[in-house]
């Protein structure tokens, strides 16, 4: 499958000489939902930007759904939408005429249908004719949402978009992200909300430092670098590991009240019914189990400690 | 060609125009008003002719152009500074669309504002004073022409400026004194030698001669220099403009 989007070699040094973009490679497939993921200042938005036409690059290529964002400038921004993380909006004009607005900067003609479609999704055809300074943050949110899809972009990039929004506008999103998925749309989001990427995320990539370090279907990560946790709640505190135990991989936690084992979260042999028998035959009495998956947030958290 | 979005855009500015229409229309012809009163009805009917002009139909063309070129600069320097300022600026640098296409939309506005007020004093001014228009066409064309060149100097004011401060310090500290300065209320050739002199260096008298010149057939300057001089600030502006988009200067990082 050709990929609708490729990053190829693409680095950003300002003129201060400071390196935000390590030469980055990525290929993004059509209709998959990409997160990128890396604290503040990591260099998510300079890739997002420098792909969108805002930054310019001091080096590489990209490629969108066949247009090279440089030499067929035109092409490839037809083709992309852009909701950024700030929530800029001009406060005097109605969420319709900015809506419509868009659409037509985007050089496509005016298409009420369109429009509305959108705004009912969003759930802001109500708020249609009110005046963008007396929206919201959240209803803001969804009209930038509704901004850029409104030329019908096949490639969306969503920049920290659960950034100051509730719980409710959050799942909205989700599900929104979802539809326009279905429908075959591209979505390439960033985020340091672990659990947006862990919920959407086809593939995740993880950047820091201005450097890709790790690209990764979600699920392969997972299973490559999670882990799973049993806790043991003795019954008796107890001072030391006994050496009937010693074999394991095992910790003695909370001042000797429990038992943790940590083991691979894909392996077959997690260990567990060993655990047990062979606490049975030492006469180690416990009163509860309790087991614990790593997330994603543990695995973006070890991989952006460990990066150079 | 975007002609969707230079339409967009230009409706945009046009909108934001009228939705303060009293602030963007009414002021202006107000107070150009009050000059055609003091100056050209109350003190305007004890000064002599000039070149066989009334003083009240004199300094009409002048007081047209004060307001137009103020109103060029800062509607243009307006329209691109405030997505700049607001941050919406990231909606147009991620569009298809052109430096030309751009500069079409907000110049091409905040243009043919200034050819709107300009017409409306023109007709306020015949309340006050008789005043006869040797040629008509030049006449419009060069208020066009003019509106134009100083709408692209105010697009790359636009950009420019860091701040509103400076946004405003080129029209009230700069612009307002050379045409005030530049033969509003008289005419250059009635200063003594070393003034008038120096009145050549300030662009503004071969505008305000110019527009006139349409007027009443003559001018302190000839009208193909005035016409040059306009020509010259359009060509230079719009040369800087080419530039600010292909190096990206306050625009991209």
């Amino acid at each position: 499958m050709t990929p609708i989007l490729s990053i190829i070699g693409t680095a950003k040094t300002y003129a201060s000489g400071v390196q935000a973009l390590k030469p980055v490679y990525l290929d993004i497939m059509p209709g998959e939902i990409f997160a990128l993921l890396g604290p503040n200042g990591a260099g998510k938005t300079t890739l997002i930007s420098i792909i969108c036409g805002i930054v310019t690059p001091t080096a590489g290529r990209i490629i969108a759904d066949g247009h090279d964002v440089v030499e067929d400038w035109r092409g490839a921004r037809k083709t992309i939408g852009l909701v950024p993380q700030e929530l800029h909006t001009d406060a005097f004009e109605t969420v319709l005429s900015s809506v419509s607005f868009s659409r037509e900067l985007f050089g496509l003609p005016p298409n009420r249908n369109h429009i509305e479609k959108i705004m009912r999704d969003l759930s802001l055809w109500d708020k249609k004719d009110a005046m963008i300074k007396t929206l919201s943050g959240g209803m803001k949110r969804r009209l930038m949402i509704a901004k850029a899809l409104s030329h019908e972009p096949r490639i969306l990039f969503l920049d920290e978009p659960s950034a100051g929004v509730d719980v409710e506008l959050r799942r909205d999103m989700w599900s929104l992200v979802r539809t326009l998925k279905a429908a075959g749309v591209t979505i390439i989001l960033t985020t340091h909300y672990i659990e947006e990427a862990e919920e959407m995320a086809d593939r995740v990539g993880v950047i820091a430092k201005g450097e890709l370090i790790l690209v990764e279907r979600k699920d392969d990560l997972m299973a490559k670098l999670g882990k799973r946790r049993l806790t043991v709640a003795l019954s008796q505190p107890m001072d030391a590991i006994p050496p009937l135990l010693a074999d394991l991989d095992l910790t003695l936690e909370d001042s000797g009240h429990s038992l943790a084992l940590t083991f691979d979260a894909k392996s077959d042999n997690s260990g567990i019914a060993s655990l047990i028998r062979r606490l049975n035959e030492a006469g180690i009495e416990f009163r509860d189990l309790r087991t614990e998956e790593s997330s994603l947030e543990d695995i973006f958290v070890s991989l952006v400690s460990e990066a150079p | 060609m975007n002609l969707y979005a230079i339409g967009a855009i230009y409706r945009f500015e046009m909108a934001r125009w009228f939705r303060t229409i009293m602030g963007s229309l009414l002021s202006p012809v107000l107070s150009t008003s009050l000059y055609f009163i003091v100056f050209g009805s109350a003190i305007g009917s004890r000064m002599t002719d000039i070149d066989g002009v009334s003083y009240g139909a004199f300094i009409v063309p002048g007081l047209i152009m004060l307001t137009v070129l103020t109103s060029s600069v800062t509607n243009a320097s307006f329209g691109i500074h405030m997505p700049r300022w607001s941050g919406t600026i990231y909606e147009l640098l991620s569009a298809p669309v052109s430096p030309l296409e751009a500069v079409l939309g907000y110049v091409g506005a905040a243009a043919s504002k200034s050819v709107l007020i300009g017409l409306v004093i023109l007709a306020t001014a015949r309340l006050f004073v008789d005043y006869e228009i040797a040629h008509p066409i030049l006449m419009v064309s060069f208020l066009i022409l003019t509106s134009i060149a100083f709408s692209l100097f105010g697009f790359v004011l636009g950009i420019w400026a860091d701040g509103w401060e400076k946004l405003n310090v080129v029209p009230a500290l700069i612009l307002t004194p050379l045409t005030f300065l530049g033969g509003t209320f008289y005419s250059i050739t009635m200063l003594p030698s070393f003034w008038q002199n120096l009145s050549l260096f300030n662009p503004i008298v071969y505008v305000i001669s110019g527009f006139r010149w349409c007027f009443y057939g003559s001018a302190d300057v000839s009208i193909g220099l005035s016409f040059g001089i306009v020509f010259g600030l359009s060509l230079a502006s719009m040369l800087g403009i080419g530039w600010i988009f292909k190096t990206g200067w306050k625009l991209k990082s």
